[in-house]
């Protein structure tokens, strides 16, 4: 009886150890990966590598025009999904929450979450390539990560309105205010930490992919800036793809190079919005 | 109320319409272009030939070969990722102290934030190397390498999804367990694990069907060779993997070819959305039992 005491006594503390063993394999492999990306690529992140455009040799080409295509995307994707996902969360969660049309909008966007980003280059090759004539421009790819990013921000925008409590609405109509007028001056402003964060977790999550864009065809060999949201481009992902299916040694260290700069990007949106996130919840106590 | 208000009403449905757009665009997309595909090619000889070559001169359209090499990379990463995953959940949520859960979490987050363009990297050029010193066979492209990295990127998701469900059992069978002398590790997995089953079940088929549908890290070091096979040391070529290819060429539009990379995705678009369905009745069943 004791000796079976014991050993359940030894399994409950071994599996102490196989936790913290578990917890820490990701972060290693996690330190890993960043190690043996920092070693291969650090030395190669100078100036010409930020400035230069792409070219044959690896130790002339760089990463100026996805960089500037990235930060093209960046800002055209916020610009279209944050006014279409904020307003969509302020619909379901305000105004529709009993009507059927609602709660199909609201299975629809679960189902829509879990589509393979990949699909919804096919989506965007067909209609905005094709059918809209867009071609495989700016325009195209920001459209495309702006609807692959549309769930995202719709839900963290519902979760930071319902943390809203009741009373502040009360209080607000009490005082004669209309439906929207409490939403605009009070629920929106109370609620503003939240959704930032989703939004910026979603506009990073944008800037990562890779798969949608190569389907509507942005993997170009451009060697002109984008000037205009019409214009061809291409963005890091794409770019790094690119480097990493060549066989030249010199073209893989320029790959690790671009992703210390896509996960230097990465790491900051998300750092932001962890930072934020925190803020947001110290400061709100309802 | 004014017409302002309705104004604004009608404006912000809009806005909540456009999802059913996307939903109502992807479902007509597919299904448009598939139709001439399966006008040209039998449905029978899609589902069952067991060949996929439609980019060679002798054209077979058997999706199997494409569907074996998705299946096979989602299996590995869900072998890795479920263990890993689970044992995770179980240490936050009855043995670690709350300021290391506090802190852990969100860095582990950061596994799930890294681009995967950036995981295929590390599959093709970190771990496959290390895995040809275990395996001297091994191809240099292959199932099993994109398979564990898939799985690593997987693993916040299982973790957080499974610790949500443990943390949902009810206090009272928890208090119990202790109550008649039980050890964490018992209580654990003969008590907690069973009884949030279906919550674990859940971030298996969302792991799943985040892995069938995941492209970059397949794309870049699965190789491009559809094959029947299970064996995860030779190149394998998933679904994702053939339409990045086929995007990646100069395919004319209204082709064949064209037409497939829509049929490949229709097989997508239903596997997934067999999976995350079926995600969504067990979760709803789950929800209720406690409720």
């Amino acid at each position: 009886m004791s000796k079976r005491v014991d050993i359940n006594r030894i399994k409950d503390n071994l599996f102490r150890y196989v936790g913290i063993g578990c917890t820490l394999f990701g972060l290693l492999m996690l330190g890993f990966f960043l190690y043996s990306v920092l070693r291969e690529g650090l030395p190669r992140l100078n100036a010409q590598f930020f400035s230069s455009l792409p070219s044959r040799k690896p130790d002339e080409a760089g990463i100026l025009i996805p960089l500037f295509g990235t930060i093209w995307v960046m800002v055209l994707t916020s610009l279209i999904s944050i006014p279409l996902g904020v307003a969509s969360g302020i619909y379901l969660e305000e105004y529709g929450k009993k009507n059927r049309l609602a709660s199909l909008i609201e299975i629809n966007i679960t189902n829509l979450a879990g589509v393979p980003s990949i699909i919804y280059g096919l989506l965007a090759l067909e209609i905005f390539v094709r059918i809209l004539g867009l071609g495989k421009s700016l325009l195209s790819g920001s459209l495309t990560l702006a609807l692959l990013i549309l769930p995202i921000i719709i839900v963290a925008t519902r979760e930071a309105l319902k943390a809203v409590p009741k009373t502040i609405r009360e209080a607000s109509f009490a005082l004669g205010a209309t439906k929207w007028q409490t939403i605009w001056f009070q629920v929106l402003p109370a609620s503003a930490g939240g959704i930032v964060t989703g939004v910026i977790l979603a506009i990073s999550r944008a800037i990562g992919e890779t798969a949608p864009l190569i389907v509507i065809g942005a993997m170009l060999y451009i060697t002109t800036l984008p000037s205009s949201p019409m214009d061809d481009f291409s963005v890091l992902p794409i770019q790094i793809f690119n480097w990493l299916s060549r066989p030249q040694k010199g073209f893989i260290i320029n790959a690790t190079a671009a992703i210390i700069v896509l996960l230097a990007i990465t790491f900051i949106l998300n750092g932001i919005a962890i930072y934020l996130r925190n803020r947001w919840q110290k400061k709100v106590k309802w | 109320m004014s017409v302002k208000e309705k104004i604004i009403e009608g404006v912000l449905l809009l806005c909540a319409a456009v999802s059913i757009l996307t939903t109502a665009g992807i479902l007509w997309v597919l299904i448009s272009e598939s139709s001439v595909f399966f006008a040209r090619v039998p449905l029978s000889e899609f589902l069952f030939d067991t060949q996929w070559t439609p980019l060679f001169a002798d054209k077979h359209f058997g999706i199997l070969p494409l569907v074996t090499g998705t299946l096979l990379t989602s299996f590995i990463a869900i072998a890795v990722a479920l263990p890993l995953g689970l044992s995770i959940a179980v240490y936050l949520n009855e043995y670690a102290p709350k300021s290391f859960r506090k802190t852990i979490k969100p860095v582990l987050e950061i596994l799930a934030a890294i681009p995967t363009v950036v995981y295929g990297f590390f599959a093709l050029m970190v771990i496959t190397p290390f895995l040809q010193q275990i395996f001297p066979q091994m191809a240099g492209f292959n199932a099993l390498s994109p398979g564990i990295v898939m799985g690593i990127m997987i693993i916040p998701m299982i973790s957080s999804l499974s610790e949500d469900a443990l943390y949902a059992v009810p206090k009272s069978l928890r208090e119990a367990s202790y109550g008649i002398g039980a050890t964490r590790f018992q209580t654990s997995f003969k008590v907690l694990v069973p009884a949030a089953s279906s919550g674990i079940i859940v971030s298996v088929i969302l792991g799943i069907s985040r892995a069938v549908g995941e492209t970059m890290i397949v794309a870049i070091a699965a190789g491009q060779q559809p094959r029947l096979t299970f064996n995860p040391l030779v190149p394998v070529e998933t679904i994702t993997t053939y339409i990045v290819q086929v995007s990646l060429g100069d395919v004319v539009q209204g082709s064949i070819e064209y037409q497939t990379i829509f049929a490949a995705g229709i097989a997508l678009f239903a596997l997934t959305f067999i999976l995350n369905n079926i995600s969504f009745y067990i979760k709803k069943k789950f929800q209720e039992k406690y409720e």
